[in-house]
């Protein structure tokens, strides 16, 4: 199950729509550090709404995932994790640090125009 | 054996989410929380992470467990892999030898209220959980 991955503005969105196998979201993490360089993105949205678990394999490619993409000059923020699911993570003792989070979409897209922002200056 | 007994084969990474699937709707079915639905798919999911990181093979039995009043259901996580050489260590804080994904066995038991270990060297792991409504 591919992760569709839309362009808008300066962003990556992936809406990640059902269970993703292991292989799925190395995937959709080699995908987004690559199109980060095609379109010159500099912010990566990717939305875990959907997603009823987040193992470790799970929150350890997510991981990755964001900081993969910061070496590549851009910001990844996770979106929509689920409430029971934030409980399951900590209680699995996991943790995603270093790693912007929001509440959803639109907290996301507000998080990255905030820090486009604050860097604006500097690039 | 047992009726409502789901026996899953755990061989690759697709079989992690058709075992946390299965055991979801097992538990959505005996009237768990959304919650511990949750947990319940999690510590499948990190079960079968297992079997398939360190024994590539294996299976997953989901049951109803029963105890008087009290239902809930059991995970038994079984393959025939090399066996954990130290399974005090294995169930350490953070523990992991794969450098992996893992909170491991630890993280595990604190997603569950009952969690049993068996394992011998060169025959195998069987991990048996349960967690009650």
């Amino acid at each position: 199950m591919q992760v569709p991955i839309l362009k808008q503005r300066d962003y990556l969105i992936a809406s990640i729509q059902a269970a993703l196998t292991d292989a799925d979201l190395l995937q959709l993490r080699d995908a987004l550090v690559t199109r980060v360089g095609t379109f010159r993105s500099r912010g990566v949205i990717v939305d875990v709404t959907a997603l009823d678990v987040m193992d470790s394999f799970a929150v350890r490619t997510l991981g990755d995932l964001a900081h993969m993409i910061r070496l590549r000059g851009a910001e990844t923020v996770i979106v929509g994790i689920q409430p029971e699911v934030a409980f399951a993570m900590v209680q699995l003792g996991l943790t995603l640090t270093g790693v912007s989070t929001a509440l959803d979409l639109e907290e996301g897209l507000a998080f990255l125009d905030k820090r486009m922002k604050a860097t604006s200056g500097t690039r | 054996m047992k009726s409502h007994e789901i026996r899953v084969q755990i061989g690759s990474d697709s079989d992690i989410v058709t075992a946390r699937q299965k055991g979801r709707e097992m538990a959505s079915q005996l009237g768990f929380t959304i919650t511990d639905l949750t947990l319940i798919a999690t510590a499948i999911s990190e079960l079968a992470r297992n079997i398939v990181l360190y024994a590539q093979q294996g299976e997953i039995l989901l049951s109803i467990a029963e105890e008087g009043a009290r239902r809930g259901i059991g995970v038994i996580a079984r393959d025939a892999g090399p066996g954990i050489p130290d399974v005090e260590r294995a169930l350490q804080e953070g523990f992991s030898t794969s450098r992996s994904f893992g909170m491991g066995l630890s993280g595990v038991r604190r997603l569950v209220d009952e969690f049993k270990i068996v394992s011998e060297l060169g025959s195998g792991t069987t991990v048996s959980v349960k967690k009650w409504k």
